[in-house]
């Protein structure tokens, strides 16, 4: 699984009622909610993402609430992954649990700008700012993570599971 | 190698002697709940995973928090969703007029009980861990694997130590405890760990004081917050048990990653200023600084408890809410508001001009019932002031203390409560 787009840049403790705030958590649809991504912190950003863009944080990104409408949001709006110096635990989850890739990376955050061509390659971690000609390789999924980004998130690998169980 | 009381919690759930940090295993759960916004994407999930039944319909829990009752079609509909789920598994789910907020809630009616490990579609589902339980919030895809197989997967947290020494001086309360020290490690401080809570000065808190700072761990970044079991505890839970419970205790050999100790007789009422609850500053440091406001908000999942309600009462009664400003308050459950009812409490707050409603998480997470507009300031006892949390994105919030609440609420400005209570202890 490989991506390609352009860098959106963000700082610290983006937190999730920056990323969908409360007033849109009665809806679950992908659409709606990608239209109000990120809105509470940059109202332009909705508008001005295309497919495939990455999002690019300091620490601790998606610190918060539990809810699963911010990463149904940033997958709404097209983004392809976000990249972060570090995430919020259950955010984290959230995404893997979604399909959503979330990579960690300092120093890959530090080396870029908004507007920089990405192309990130999940399998491997690597992380290549082609604007800037730098690599970069992000942390590791765990074994067991990367099954359930594999087989499409937790519902998918639970039904796997589940099937192998009863045999 | 010791463990420390996460540890024990999660080798017990996980059908081994030991674990260690960092180690992935597969863990047995007690309990598992969602509210209505989480509930109606863990519905939708758990659905498609084609299970014919949730694991233990005891043990699956909804309750309307967030927006209910409902404001506006949406949400009714998102109620609705759960509601009927709930009818048709035959599930736990408390209605509107019974309910309240979760954390409060769950404990009070004996659901949550030591040794347990609970997990809920909520990130402040740590407030149950005050119970020596571990309590972790995660989403809703998580929830609904929960709901069909009872199990979920765990990374081991490291444990963090946390010590409280000492006595509280009179106007310092749980909420200032952890705010201090979200303050000193960081809204980040305690990612993915477990904070073990101790000390002298929790010895003497009531449950309702403990749960004001296992809530909060959320605001660190805690995976968990947890305290050890003493009679205070037993107290709580021996009458209003659903299920057995078991103590875990640490042992006295345990690895922590960090251990932070602090002097609770040193620590002052905190608020914690706009835009993070790590943005801590003393009371004395801010009182000079004249902040006048606009709305005060007595509720919550960490501060409207019964005690909570007291503390905040007894500091208006007989006083005013200044012009001005508007003060709500909302009582956690249905069984809170008839226990202030009956104590007298809803008449204080209701002659001092403050407006009481019935159960609802409402204004904390800017939903409904006190949504603040542009450049609004409000000073609230509930636990996030993020951008855009309670309203507009420019609107403040700052977070404090029940009795430093009121006492703003009172003097329309943020000031130190003796200067609306007078002196404690002076006679």
């Amino acid at each position: 699984m490989s991506f390609r787009g352009r860098a959106h840049t963000f700082g610290a403790h983006i937190d999730t009622d920056q990323i969908i705030p409360a007033k849109f958590l009665s809806t679950t649809d992908p659409q709606e909610l990608g239209e109000h991504c990120l809105e509470n912190n940059d109202p332009e950003f909705a508008k001005r993402v295309q497919p495939g863009d990455v999002i690019v944080a300091d620490v601790n990104f998606g610190c918060g609430s539990s809810r699963e409408h911010a990463p149904i949001s940033i997958k709404g709006c097209g983004v392809s992954c976000v990249i972060a110096k570090s995430f919020a635990r259950i955010f984290f989850r959230n995404a893997i649990n979604l399909g959503l890739p979330v990579l960690e990376s300092p120093e890959a955050v530090d080396a870029i700008e908004a507007g920089d061509e990405l192309e990130v390659d999940l399998s491997t971690g690597t992380i290549r700012n082609l604007t800037r000609e730098l690599t970069f390789q992000a942390k590791p999924y765990e074994p067991f993570m990367l099954e359930i980004i594999e087989a499409g998130g937790l519902v998918e690998y639970t039904k796997r599971r589940l099937a192998t169980a009863k045999g | 190698m010791g463990m420390t009381l996460a540890e024990k919690i999660l080798a017990a759930h996980s059908g081994r002697k030991e674990v260690a940090p960092g180690e992935l295993i597969n863990v047995k759960v007690d309990l598992v709940m969602a509210n209505d916004v989480t509930a109606p994407i863990a519905i939708e999930q758990f659905r498609r995973l084609g299970v014919e039944d949730v694991f233990d319909k005891e043990r699956v829990i909804f309750v309307p928090s967030h927006f209910a009752p409902a404001k506006d079609i949406a949400s009714a509909e998102q109620c609705r969703v759960m509601r009927d789920f709930a009818r048709e598994t035959g599930t736990v789910y408390y209605e509107q007029g019974q309910a309240g907020i979760e954390h409060i809630l769950l404990p009070w009616k004996g659901h949550v009980v030591p040794g347990d490990v609970y997990c809920g579609a909520d990130s402040h589902t740590p407030t149950c861990g005050a119970l020596g339980a571990f309590a972790c919030g995660m989403g809703s895809t998580d929830v609904a694997v929960i709901m069909a197989t009872g199990e979920t997967w765990m990374k081991v947290p490291h444990t963090m130590r946390l010590i409280y020494h000492g006595k509280m001086g009179p106007w310092t309360r749980s909420k200032d405890l952890i705010l201090h020290t979200i303050g000193e490690i960081g809204t980040d401080g305690a990612t993915y760990m477990a904070m073990q809570f101790e000390g002298e000065a929790l010895k003497e808190m009531s449950m309702d004081a403990r749960f004001t700072m296992t809530n909060m761990t959320a605001e660190a970044g805690g995976k968990t917050g947890l305290m050890l079991v003493d009679d205070v505890t037993l107290e709580y839970v021996r009458p209003r048990a659903k299920h057995p419970w078991t103590v875990y205790e640490p042992d006295p050999d345990a690895t922590y990653a960090a251990t932070y100790e602090f002097d609770a007789s040193q620590i002052e009422p905190t608020v914690a200023l706009p835009f993070s609850p790590g943005n801590t500053k003393t009371i004395s440091e801010l009182a000079q600084d004249d902040i006048k406001i606009d709305q005060v908000f007595i509720g919550s999942c960490t501060n409207a408890r019964m005690e909570d309600l007291r503390e905040a009462a007894e500091i208006m009664r007989g006083r005013k809410v200044a012009p001005w400003v508007r003060c709500i308050v909302i009582p956690a459950t249905q069984d809170i508001f008839l226990e202030a009812l009956k104590e007298g409490l809803i008449e204080v707050f209701t002659e001092a001009g403050c407006q009481v409603s019935a159960a609802t998480c409402g204004p904390c997470l800017g939903g409904y019932y006190g949504v603040l507009a542009e450049g609004e300031r409000c000073v609230s006892t509930s636990n996030r002031n993020f951008p855009g949390r309670m309203g507009h994105p420019t609107a403040e919030v700052f977070l404090v203390n029940p009795p430093l609440a009121a006492a703003a609420a009172v003097a329309g400005r943020i000031v130190h409560p003796e200067e609306v209570a007078g002196k404690v202890g002076v006679s």
